[in-house]
């Protein structure tokens, strides 16, 4: 595909890159990239992808917006109080940018749904919540061989990293299984400063957009941690275990399935 | 000098809000039994009957302890310990869920 004017001109902070030039931005044009959650982490994770002009996205959420949302999911406004939240950020992304193809699934991912919706996409972007959920997404990516870039937050702590299944270790790799139900404080007990999913979320979406450019060194192997209030970035290695239940040598997980609903009550 | 052990938020609230306290050299299961002297509750939230508990992560100067000796691995003086907990927030609505 050609660019037009004006796409030459909104991409021009791009092209001017040598790592990025038209070529690679030509990339990030044909990239499908698909986003589970559209809350805290999917909300500037998908701003910015929108933003580089990534050509589909797709977001797969069925919460719908509440103000208590509004304090970091900054897709959302209070406009769309009550609208499903992958709609809400279809609706801002769309605005922002109407070059990008955003693709709205109103759905719970679940073992059953999973593999159908991330089997046409590049790239996997978790921003969920549970643990039920994480897992079941690093499996199913471990599966279809999909690079995954997973984020997670907590209170003024944030963790990422970028599983490349077959090259890397998966999430499984570093933790071997969830948290039992009732060990761990629920989100509403602990809280979140409001602009630690903006970081988390804007380092998931360079990962992405270097994926896409082949450029750089992936966060593979590594889990980066955030702490805000000691403005700490640290890096801690992921080796990849042999014994991994899914992705190791002798792998005991063949087919998803759904861990029980009391672990979404963590 | 004594260890280093960086203590993740969840646990913070064990150790006075402190993210970084200070350990005495061996193993780290005996370091982590004798920071729970004097912040009780630690060593049960990261290990049950001497195991580090599978959604914890114990790193020694940034490599994790099951690929060396596990609870045995040595931890000497000026060594940083990082104690890293599986989290889940993605910061969207807590259905019941997440954290």
């Amino acid at each position: 595909m050609e660019f037009t004017e004006e796409q030459l001109k909104r991409y021009s902070r791009h092209i001017i890159l040598p790592e990025v030039g038209g070529k690679g931005q030509k990339k990030i044009s044909e990239a499908k990239v698909l986003i589970v959650g559209a809350g805290g982490l999917g909300c500037p994770v998908g701003y910015y992808l929108a933003a580089a002009g990534v050509g589909t996205m797709a977001l797969v959420d069925n919460d719908t917006v509440e103000l208590s949302n509004l304090q970091r999911q900054i897709a959302h406004s209070v406009k769309t109080l009550n609208v499903n939240k992958a709609e809400s950020a279809k609706q801002t992304f769309e605005a922002l940018n109407p070059d990008v193809n955003v693709v709205a699934i109103k759905e719970r991912i679940n073992s059953k749904n999973i593999l159908g919706l991330i089997r046409d996409y590049d790239i996997v972007v978790d921003g969920t919540d549970n643990f039920p959920t994480r897992y079941l997404i690093n499996d199913a990516c471990v599966m279809l061989r999909k690079p995954l870039v997973s984020g997670a937050i907590l209170r003024f702590e944030g963790q990422v990293t970028t599983i490349l299944p077959g090259e890397g270790p998966c999430y499984r790799c570093l933790f071997e299984e969830p948290p039992p139900p009732g060990l761990v404080p629920s989100c509403q007990e602990a809280g979140v400063l409001g602009v630690l999913p903006g970081v988390i979320g804007a380092l998931q979406a360079t990962e992405v957009l270097k994926l896409i450019l082949g450029k750089g060194r992936p966060l593979k192997g590594n889990l980066l941690i955030y702490d805000a209030l000691g403005v700490n970035f640290r890096k801690v290695k992921i080796p990849r275990n042999d014994n991994c239940p899914v992705c190791g040598k002798d792998p005991s997980i063949k087919e998803l399935t759904d861990l029980p609903e009391e672990y979404c009550s963590i | 000098m004594a260890v280093k052990v960086k203590i993740p938020v969840p646990l913070q609230r064990l150790t006075g809000g402190r993210e970084e306290v200070e350990g005495t050299p061996g193993t780290v299961i005996s370091l982590i039994n004798d920071l729970d002297q004097k912040y009780p509750g630690l060593a049960e939230r990261i290990s049950e009957a001497g195991k580090i508990r599978r959604f914890v992560n114990v790193y020694v100067n940034e490599e994790d302890v099951r690929f060396m000796k596990n609870e045995e691995t040595e931890v000497k003086d000026g060594d940083e310990v990082s104690i890293v907990p599986a989290i889940a927030g993605g910061g969207v609505f807590c259905r019941k869920g997440g954290w």
